[in-house]
């Protein structure tokens, strides 16, 4: 059963649509730390600031039995946009520690004024992936939907797993060992999406 | 860097969608499931969709019908017209629409606005500035509820950008909706000067010219078509479509 993790926030009702187009079959929204308990995978969306994320984590109570999920019994975790943030061990966004289950942290984008880019970065863009993987191909042509303004910078570097373009290269995708994470929103790129989703529904 | 945007804007009316000529005149064009379903067949960028007339029904948003409007679009979903309350925002974002468009409610109660910007992030709010050129004068703010306001254009939309702190302006000519003659490409230039957020343009795009017009020298950061996503051509029947991206789209 892959759980998509009900914190209070995030486009739970997008994610798990998207699942029910592609045929996942086992799959359900839910906060309760139980069913969280008996999850086969876990799901964490996110849209908003870093803060208000950790702050609803740690308020449902859900931190103890995520961190038993991921980092002891090591099922297969997928976290999205502010969700992929969280996965890092701080952000500037904030000041809470984040979960710190990937060796990064959550950076403002730093750009060059003369090249008039403004935050957030917002619209289809195209991902360069580093290494093989089973969620998405190397010379993948796909483009996917991203609106954020800050971005994850990965301290080990074979934590990147993809990266785009936004004035300067930073990192889209970061996975450690079960753990992944995406930065822009595989449940609003079309078919792009679908395909990875449906890669993770079958790790 | 993240590519240019074109948007099909699709006008409910509370039953169906239709389609005007200058903000008057609707006419039926389709189902909104059916068409949404084409469109995400046709993979376009984003979707728009703007309930024309709940706000002056007085009518709360439909939440069911915009639910499964939402379960059928596997892009970014915009949805505007008689949002009024926070709660209706959070119901609106619980059900799968990423991003609200408020018209009349920044006259109504722009408090409840910032709110909801501040609560989830002004990536989720989009504020419709409709204008016109009236008889004499240049053109200003318009609102088909008879309010009158206050602001030049670009006042307006600083107004929206910096005291309310919407994520996305989107300028809708009623005098070009509908025409096909396409964009007021001297408007958008002015807004997209006096904003740093940014600018959909909406209103009168007749062509793939006029979409390379206003996304490339103009500069919009997006571009919204509505006639020519659900007619053929201009003057023949209804046809919900998208055209080919990669003619206009620069990668």
């Amino acid at each position: 059963m892959i759980v998509i993790v009900d914190y209070g926030i995030g486009n739970l009702a997008s994610v798990l649509n998207m699942f029910k187009k592609i045929g996942t079959k086992e799959v359900v929204v839910s906060g309760d730390k139980e069913t969280i308990a008996k999850a086969s995978k876990l799901l964490l969306p996110g849209v908003g600031a870093f803060d208000g994320g950790m702050n609803n984590l740690e308020q449902t109570g859900l931190i103890p039995v995520l961190n038993e999920k991921a980092l002891k019994e090591k099922v297969p975790v997928l976290g999205i946009c502010l969700g992929m943030q969280l996965l890092s061990k701080r952000s500037e966004e904030g000041v809470k520690p984040g979960l710190g289950w990937i060796d990064a942290e959550t950076v403002k984008f730093d750009l060059d004024p003369a090249l008039k880019l403004k935050v957030p970065h917002m619209g289809w863009d195209y991902v360069r992936v580093k290494r093989k993987n089973p969620l998405i191909e190397m010379d993948s042509k796909s483009r996917f939907y991203f609106v954020h303004s800050y971005h994850v910078k990965c301290l080990d570097e074979n934590q990147s797993l993809a990266t785009s373009n936004f004035g300067v290269d930073f990192t889209c995708m970061v996975n450690k060992d079960n753990i992944f994470g995406t930065q822009f929103h595989p449940e609003k790129s079309l078919k792009f999406g679908m395909k990875l989703l449906e890669n993770f529904a079958k790790l | 860097m993240a590519l240019k945007r074109i948007i099909p804007c699709l006008l409910y009316d509370g039953n169906g969608l239709v389609k005007t000529v200058k903000f008057k005149n609707p006419s039926y064009v389709g189902d909104p499931i059916n068409a949404i379903k084409i469109f995400n067949e046709k993979e376009v960028d984003e979707l728009i969709l703007i309930d024309i007339n709940a706000s002056r029904q007085k009518r709360k948003p439909n939440f069911d019908k915009i639910a499964d409007m939402a379960g059928e679009a596997f892009m970014p979903f915009a949805y505007g017209g008689g949002v009024k309350t926070f709660e209706d925002f959070a119901k609106l974002y619980k059900i799968g629409v990423e991003k609200v468009v408020v018209n009349s409610l920044v006259q109504e109660d722009p408090g409840v606005i910032k709110k909801t910007v501040e609560h989830y992030g002004a990536q989720a709010v989009v504020a419709c500035i409709d204008f016109k050129k009236p008889l004499f004068g240049s053109k200003i703010p318009y609102s088909y509820l008879g309010k009158k306001i206050n602001y030049s254009l670009t006042e307006y939309a600083e107004y929206l950008a910096k005291d309310l702190g919407v994520g996305e302006i989107m300028l809708y000519s009623v005098d070009r909706d509908g025409t096909w003659e396409g964009y007021d490409n001297e408007v958008i230039g002015q807004l997209l000067n006096a904003v740093e957020i940014p600018v959909i343009a909406c209103g009168g795009c007749g062509s793939l010219e006029d979409l390379k017009t206003v996304l490339y020298e103009t500069n919009a950061n997006a571009a919204a078509i509505g006639s020519m996503a659900v007619y053929s051509k201009k003057g023949m029947g209804v046809l919900i479509n998208f055209l080919n991206r990669s003619q206009v789209i620069i990668e």
